[in-house]
C-alpha cells in the first residue's frame, strides 16, 4: 500500500544545531532524510515506520570534502557524484570512487549520500567495504558535541549500529596512508549497471620495501586488508586470511591457499540475488585475483 | 523555509521554477515531486514506472542535476529550478536530442522516452562529446523494454554530433 503524504510530517530545519536539538528532544521519533534514495523507496512501499521526517539534504554542515595533511574529511551529505568526481578521492581512495561509480544510476548518484549509505546499513552497500579497508573514522554529532569513532566495529549486526537515537553522522575521515598500496575493487552483480552486489571486495596490499611503481616480484607482503560486502550481515574484513598472508612471498601456492581460506572464512546466505555457494566461490576467486595482482605490481591498478 | 514544527503540518506553499516559469504550489511536504508535476502542474511527461528509483522514467533535471522525481519529497524541491521534457522544445522546434530520438527510432512505446531524453540532456551538458561507454553509463539508470537501447545510443551520439559539429 502506498503511503498517504497527509500522514507524514517533513521539516527542513536548515541548520545542524536545530537538527540535533530536535533529535535530542524526541530521540528516535525523527527520521533524517538526505537524498531520499532509500527512505523514499520505503515510503513508496508504505513501509516507513517514522511519520516525522527531517530533511538534512543540503545541510551546510554536512557538505564538502576537506583535505588536510593526514586525512580527507568527507561531509556525510556528499553525494556519490561528488565522490566519484573528486580528484583526491579518485587518486588516493580509488576503492571509494569505484564504489560511488557502482552505486545506482546517475540520478541516484546525484542524490545518494555517503552518510546515508552508512546509516541505511545494507549488507550489500558498496561503499562500506572500502571504508573498512581504509580504516575510516566517523564523526558523530549530537547536542552533547562531537565524537569520533572507528568505522570498523560501527555496524554491529544487520541494520544495527553504534549510533545513538539523537546522533547524526557528520563526516567520514580517511587517513592518507595508502599511496604506496595496490588498491583492488571488484563488484559482482547480475549486470554491470545499478545492480545490487552478490559479492563486493575492496582490498589493499603493499609489498615490503617497494613503492607501488617499479616494484619487483617475490617481495613479502607487508600490509594487507581485504574487506568483503554482501557475504554477512555487515561488511567484514577477512582477518584470518590477512594474518596468513602477512610476511609471505607471493607464489601460486600462496594464491591457492588464500583462495581456499577466503571461501571458507565467510558464511554467506542464499537470497534473491545469489547463493551461498556462489558467493563463497567468487569471494575466493576475487581474493586470489587480488593476491596475483599484488604479486605483479607492473599491472595497472584496476580499482 | 519552515518555522512551525507542530504535529499537524498540513499542506505548505512554496515556489518552484519549472521550465523557466515561476509556479507556486500548495502540497503536502512529503508529496512526491513526480505527483506535484503531474497532478498539480499538469506536466505528465515524467512517467511513473517503478516508483522506487530503479527505472528512470520519472527523471527530471533539478537545479541542473538528473534526479528521479519519484524519490524527491516536494519540500526538498522548494525553490528549485526544474526542467521536464515539456521544457526542451522551443514551440514547434524540437531540441536536437528530441529530433535525434525521432530520427533514430529511439522512441517506441514512449514511457521511458522523457526520462531517457533528460538523462541524455544531463550527460551532454556534462560531456558534450561522449564515448559510447559514456552514453551507456549516462543512461544506465533508465530502463527501456522496447528498443533494445541501440537506437537510443545512436540518437544520443547523433545529437552530440549535431550540437558539436567537428
Amino acid at each position: 500500500m502506498r503511503s498517504d503524504p497527509a500522514d507524514y510530517q517533513l521539516i527542513a530545519p536548515g541548520r545542524l544545531q536545530t537538527v540535533v536539538s530536535l533529535l535530542n528532544e524526541e530521540p528516535g521519533k525523527w527520521l533524517p532524510i538526505a537524498g531520499g534514495t532509500d527512505v523514499m523507496v520505503q515510503y513508496a512501499a508504505g513501509k516507513l515506520f517514522s511519520k516525522k521526517l527531517m530533511s538534512i539534504w543540503n545541510l551546510p554542515e554536512l557538505q564538502g570534502i576537506e583535505i588536510s595533511p593526514d586525512e580527507i574529511r568527507i561531509g556525510a551529505g556528499c553525494t556519490y557524484t561528488e565522490l566519484r568526481e573528486h580528484d583526491a578521492i579518485s587518486q588516493e581512495f580509488p576503492l571509494l570512487a569505484s564504489a560511488a561509480r557502482w552505486t545506482g544510476g546517475i540520478a541516484n548518484q546525484n542524490r545518494g549520500t555517503l552518510g546515508g549509505n552508512i546509516v541505511n546499513a545494507s549488507p550489500a552497500a558498496d561503499s562500506l567495504p572500502a571504508l573498512l579497508a581504509y580504516d575510516a573514522e566517523l564523526i558523530l554529532v549530537s547536542v552533547r558535541g562531537e565524537r569520533r569513532v572507528p568505522y570498523p566495529g560501527f555496524h554491529t549486526g544487520y541494520k544495527k549500529m553504534q549510533l545513538a537515537p539523537d546522533e547524526l553522522i557528520q563526516a567520514i575521515c580517511l587517513p592518507r596512508s595508502f599511496s604506496g598500496h595496490l588498491h583492488y575493487a571488484r563488484k559482482v552483480g547480475a549486470r554491470n549497471a545499478q545492480a545490487i552486489s552478490k559479492v563486493c571486495v575492496a582490498a589493499l596490499g603493499r609489498l615490503r620495501g617497494v613503492a607501488a611503481e617499479g616494484a619487483t616480484t617475490g617481495s613479502e607482503i607487508e600490509d594487507i586488508r581485504i574487506a568483503v560486502g554482501s557475504v554477512a550481515p555487515v561488511p567484514i574484513r577477512l582477518t584470518e586470511v590477512e594474518q596468513m598472508l602477512k610476511g609471505k612471498s607471493i607464489d601460486p601456492g600462496l594464491v591457492q591457499l588464500a583462495r581456499k581460506m577466503a571461501s571458507a572464512a565467510i558464511e554467506p546466505i542464499d537470497d534473491i540475488r545469489s547463493t551461498a555457494k556462489y558467493r563463497s566461490a567468487v569471494t575466493g576467486n576475487l581474493v586470489a585475483e587480488f593476491i596475483e595482482q599484488l604479486g605483479q605490481p607492473s599491472i595497472e591498478k584496476i580499482a | 523555509m519552515m518555522s512551525d514544527y507542530s504535529e499537524n503540518q498540513g499542506r505548505c506553499e512554496f515556489p518552484l521554477t519549472v521550465n523557466g516559469k515561476l509556479e507556486t504550489v500548495r502540497v503536502y511536504p512529503m508529496e512526491r515531486l513526480l505527483d506535484v508535476l503531474r497532478h498539480e502542474l499538469g506536466l505528465t511527461g515524467a512517467k511513473e514506472g517503478c516508483g522506487e528509483g530503479e527505472c528512470g522514467s520519472c527523471s527530471v533535471l533539478m537545479d541542473g542535476r538528473l534526479v528521479n522525481s519519484c524519490l524527491i519529497p516536494a519540500l526538498q524541491a522548494a525553490g528549485a529550478n526544474l526542467t521536464t521534457i515539456e521544457g526542451l522544445a522551443d514551440g514547434p522546434q524540437l531540441s536536437a536530442l528530441q529530433a535525434a530520438f525521432l530520427e533514430c527510432g529511439g522512441a517506441q512505446c514512449g514511457i521511458c522516452t522523457p526520462g531517457m531524453i533528460l538523462a541524455s540532456c544531463h550527460l551532454l551538458n556534462k560531456k558534450p562529446n561522449p564515448t559510447l561507454d559514456d552514453i551507456r553509463e549516462g543512461l544506465s539508470g533508465n530502463l527501456c523494454r522496447c528498443t533494445g537501447y541501440m537506437q537510443i545510443f545512436d540518437a544520443v551520439a547523433k545529437a552530440a554530433r549535431l550540437r558539436n559539429p567537428a
